[in-house]
């Protein structure tokens, strides 16, 4: 430990530390321009600079990367120290008139007019000042190294090799983060959007919260984005995480786990509202999606719950078009069962949070549940426009001097007219559909899907949630759209059904089975390859075939096949079919 | 025999149709279930497997005096037990070619997937079925 | 005590059967010393009306082979079986139809105009001339037996006792069969079950074959002159159509030994309704196709597939014949 004073107090700090950070600690504020804590101290703004007293002689050093020593005197606030201050400043400023930074830290060192006139003067608010940052990040942290100096002087500027498009860069946004004046500008490469779908359908960092509701709610590492993935450099966030939580070794793991049953709640995605070009998804401004919507009512969300537009004013007016993709024969047939009901619920909160004009473009109101007919009703009574139509269009319109609106194009079937109504925001309900890659689940379960591709139960009416292979139970929208008390009833019926099947502690298995008659089998081993559980081996010494009746599952193709009628299927035999047939072809 | 005779005029097919547990039966089932109209002529034969139809028992309903035979299997990809259909569907196809040379038009051997989801397939199927049979007319075997 | 009576019958056969019970040589000694033969018309001359003459029941055993295919055929079944204690289809054509019953594929109609007006061989001055029924000449009206339709088994005109299947059956058979008839009779043994077969086993020809067996995929079947196939291994492996999987054993693989696909003459083993279906349903097990077009292809290569897996089972199969073309 070393001991220091600074600015007349007495302090103990770490070897190596700077007296930036000592007088951090301290809780003496020095300014500076071009540090920041992810990176090595830099010294070029020189805006840190103190007075050194050791002995007799005082110097100026620059704070940031200057080494505390033992028995140091340190004084930040001296009339020297506050003149190069002032110069320093006075010269930025003059030079850099209009970056808020810049003016910003003038004005705490009370500076309101440089004097003196720069012949390099760049007004530009988002000027380079030449900080640095973006370089050391690039070269510290990120490890790439893509972005240096150039030239010397007043010439002195940042750039990218031949000034050119770096195939090295990674396109992390390090450089745009640290950048003091936002010169540097990160621009999306998947699509321009409007503000708040970005903020909802992606990550701000690497590192990230899935969402506030999340459980375990622990953040997640972005394995495409993090740098330290792809360069293994950063860390950042390992850094600064006290309690040493992160580790980038992490891997995705299989573990095998025995269990005797198995309940698919697999959930549905919602439809990809760009298949419908028509409703200008991802295309215009301010239409989005149900799920959109829902993280801008979110009071922890990126509006903080308030209802706005993209350029951030409060809509007059917003229309909610259900159906988009269900009870469509060009996309799903079926009925998606929640959006109705969650339409009308936010027709409630925009009206309770604005004074918007609400619009429900509909095809049929379905207020199924217990209590949703008298919600609809309510809704009603608190002056929703219902339109029964199906929307065939959302158009932008521009007016000039005013700004763009969107055009609703419908049709009425309520007064038989063609209507087109402008909205400030358009909110779609997309269909629910079954997940993309539940046809891979279908094959590892071997259960079956509906022509909707939703996992199919063994009986639409008397067992809803079992499935044709025992032991497999689904429940929620992984077995058909439905709302919330739906989901948990059917939920629980399947933990219930489990359950009696645990405290059993043995299952029945079907009788069903084929059989070999050892003494008349020939071993012409037809059978042998066509069994997709192995069921069926081929004794060697005795020079027939075996059924495992362990492994068999009693389907009875082996027993079709085998040529000399040695193979018998229990339940299902020669004898039983053919009776069968002569008893239906009696009459 | 005497029942078994058969006239064009007022003829009613007997089509036997065998049907796999997992996938026809129950979509025959759902069928039921959502009161379509499928054939009545179908007089159905529950097997676990469409694979466990033995192409014998489509020669003894012929003989037994059934006018067309329906064998009924989950999808190709989607069987209960993997891959039973497709030992369905090779022996289909040559019962087929046997029934050609046995001078019995293969139309009325008919192998068909439906999934159990598919209540209206199985609807459709059989009506189509029934009505293909009352144009191939009965099925008279010579003894 | 007279000695038991035996009789031995052939209706429309070829007389393999015959030669094939002259084969047992010394053994026979022992039938004609313990048995009276009152009917062996292959071998020794016999009148219709002797037979006609005997009362009910007297003849012990009968050994009766050939299908039925005309009205003689039947007519003569049905006096022996009124006359016969025991009665045995003997081979396969008895049992099975066999050869005959491959008439089957065609009718009365097609067969007489091949065999009185096409045939090649015909004379020409007989070219055309069907045989009449009856007939009347100057000393009265003369009859030839009604030539039928469709080739029956034994059993689907008369009750059989017992079947001794084979095309022939094979002597050593016949003479293990012969000694145990004769061991029931002389030492008052019970009969075995009625619908027994004898001479033949229980499984079926690929229990014999000696032949190299592993798990079956056919990508092509051939004609067994369009390979050299290897001796050692199962000839359905290599893709010749051997009907051995769906045929009763009992002659211990002799057309496997001699490099030859099983013809499938002792008829189907116990428990198979139809020797082709099940041929059919075993073919299609194994065939590498996992479309109907693949399937379709490899089955096309068999050459015949009805008449190869009906050979000797047409009139005993399920559907006993090939409908007339006008029929659907």
């Amino acid at each position: 430990m070393i001991k220091l004073t600074i600015d007349g107090k007495q302090l103990e700090v770490f070897e190596d530390t700077s007296i930036l950070k000592a007088a951090e600690k301290a809780g003496i504020w020095i300014p500076t321009m071009c540090h920041c804590d992810y990176i090595e101290p830099y010294g070029v703004c020189r805006l840190c600079s103190v007075e050194v007293v050791k002995g007799k002689r005082s110097r100026i050093v620059t704070a940031c990367n200057y080494p505390v020593r033992e028995g140091l005197t340190v004084r930040t606030n001296s009339e020297r120290v506050k003149w190069i201050r002032k110069i320093i400043m006075e010269l930025m400023l003059s030079r850099w008139p209009n970056v808020p930074a810049v003016k910003e830290m003038a004005e705490q060192l009370g500076i309101s007019k440089p004097r003196f006139e720069s012949k390099e003067k760049d007004e530009a608010e988002d000027a380079c000042i030449l900080c640095g940052m973006c370089v050391n990040v690039c070269n510290d942290l990120v490890g790439k190294g893509v972005l240096g100096f150039s030239k010397m002087g007043i010439e002195r500027e940042v750039v990218l090799p031949y000034n050119e498009r770096s195939e090295e860069c990674i396109a992390c946004g390090a450089c745009a983060y640290v950048c003091p004046t936002k010169h540097i500008k990160v621009k999306s490469l998947e699509y321009e959007r409007g503000a708040i779908q970005d903020w909802s359908l992606a990550s701000k960092t690497a590192i990230y919260v899935p969402t506030m509701q999340a459980v375990p709610r622990v953040p997640t590492i972005d394995e495409a984005s993090c740098i330290n993935k792809q360069t293994g450099g950063c860390k950042a966030c390992q850094t600064y995480c006290e309690p040493g939580a992160i580790n980038y070794d992490m891997k995705d793991e299989e573990i095998e786990v025995e269990v005797g049953q198995i309940l698919i709640t697999t959930g549905y995605q919602l439809m990809d509202l760009t298949k419908m070009p028509q409703f200008g998804y991802g295309r215009l401004d301010n239409v989005y999606s149900s799920l959109d919507f829902e993280h801008m009512l979110n009071s922890t969300g990126p509006t903080n719950g308030t209802i706005q537009c993209k350029d951030g004013s409060v809509p007059r007016a917003v229309g909610i078009i259900h159906c988009i993709g269900s009870r469509d024969e060009n996309y799903h047939k079926y009925c998606s069962r929640v959006c109705c009901m969650y339409a009308l619920k936010f027709a409630h909160l925009i009206k309770d949070r604005t004074t918007a004009e609400v619009y429900q473009f509909y095809i049929d109101m379905r207020a199924f549940g217990k209590g949703y007919e008298e919600f609809y009703k309510r809704l009603l009574d608190e002056g929703v426009n219902m339109i029964r139509g199906k929307v065939g269009e959302v158009t932008e319109c521009r007016v000039d001097g005013e700004k763009p609106f969107l055009k609703v194009a419908c049709e009425d079937t309520l007064i038989g007219k063609f209507r087109e109504i402008p909205l400030d925001m358009v909110i779609l309900c997309p269909a629910i559909e079954s997940n993309a890659d539940s046809s891979d689940l279908k094959k590892i379960f071997s259960i079956s899907q509906s022509p909707d591709k939703f996992f199919l139960e063994r009986h639409p009416k008397l067992d809803p949630m079992s499935t044709m292979t025992d032991g497999i139970f689904i429940a929620g929208c992984a077995q058909g759209p439905k709302d919330i008390p739906d989901s948990v009833a059917q939920a629980s019926g399947a933990a219930a059904k489990i359950l009696s099947l645990i405290s059993v502690g043995e299952v029945a298995v079907d009788p069903i089975k084929a059989e070999i008659v050892e003494e008349r089998c020939s071993g012409c081993r037809i059978c042998n390859n066509l069994c997709p559980y192995g069921a069926i081996s081929y004794i060697d010494e005795k020079k027939i075939s075996f059924i495992n009746d362990m492994l068999c599952k009693g389907c009875g193709t082996c027993v079709a096949a085998c040529p000399s009628s040695v193979i018998t299927g229990k339940g299902f035999t020669d004898a039983q079919i053919m009776a069968e047939i002569e008893g239906l072809l009696a009459i | 025999m005497e029942t078994q005779i058969k006239s064009k005029e007022n003829f009613n097919p007997r089509i036997v149709a065998f049907l796999c547990n997992w996938c026809t039966y129950t979509g025959a089932d759902l069928a039921g279930v959502a009161r379509m109209k499928s054939s009545p002529s179908v007089r159905v034969i529950r097997t676990m497997c469409s694979g466990r139809v033995d192409p014998t028992f489509v020669l003894k309903a012929f003989k037994m005096g059934a006018d067309g035979v329906m064998i009924g299997g989950c999808h190709i990809g989607d069987c209960h037990y993997s891959e039973g259909n497709f030992k369905t569907l090779r022996r289909v196809e040559f019962l087929k070619i046997m029934l050609k040379d046995f001078g019995i038009d293969p139309k009325r051997l008919r192998l068909e997937w439906i999934s159990a989801s598919e209540g209206d397939k199985y609807a459709h199927v059989t009506n189509e079925f029934e009505k293909e049979l009352r144009e191939l007319g009965p099925l008279v075997l010579q003894e | 005590m007279s000695k038991p009576k035996l009789a031995l019958y052939w209706a429309s056969s070829c007389g393999g059967c015959e030669i094939a019970v002259v084969d047992l040589e010394a053994k026979i000694l022992d039938v004609a010393g313990f048995f009276e033969i009152v009917l062996w018309p292959c071998v020794m001359d016999f009148k219709y009306k002797d037979i006609e003459a005997l009362p009910d029941g007297d003849i012990t055993l009968c050994l009766f082979n050939g299908a039925i295919r005309t009205s003689e055929n039947e007519h003569l079944a049905k006096m022996l079986r009124a006359k016969s204690k025991v009665m045995v289809a003997f081979g396969s054509c008895a049992g099975d139809g066999a050869i005959p019953s491959l008439a089957n594929f065609y009718d009365k109609d097609s067969i007489y105009e091949y065999v009185f007006k096409t045939c090649p061989s015909l004379e020409e001055s007989s070219r055309g001339v069907y045989p009449e029924t009856k007939t009347t000449m100057p000393e009265g009206e003369i009859e030839i037996p009604v030539f039928w339709e469709t080739v029956k088994t034994l059993d689907q005109v008369i009750d059989v006792d017992y079947y001794i299947p084979g095309c022939p059956p094979q002597t050593f058979q016949i003479a293990a069969a012969v000694e145990a008839v004769i061991d029931i009779l002389q030492n008052g043994k019970p009969l075995p079950p009625k619908g027994t077969v004898l001479g033949a086993g229980d499984k079926t020809c690929c229990d014999d074959c000696t032949r190299v067996k592993s798990e079956k995929k056919i990508k092509k079947f051939y004609r067994p002159q369009d390979i050299i196939t290897d001796p050692e291994q199962c000839l359905l492996e290599q893709g010749i159509v051997c009907m051995g999987p769906a045929t009763r054993n009992g002659c211990e693989a002799l057309c496997m030994k001699a490099n030859m696909g099983c013809r499938g003459c002792y008829g189907p083993p116990e428990g198979v309704l139809d020797q082709g279906a099940k041929m059919v349903s075993a073919l299609s097990s194994v065939i590498d196709a996992q479309n109907p077009e693949d399937a379709k292809k490899i089955i096309d290569t068999i050459a015949d597939p009805l008449g190869t897996f009906y050979r000797f089972s047409m009139a005993s199969s399920i559907l006993r014949r090939v409908q007339k073309k006008n029929n659907k």
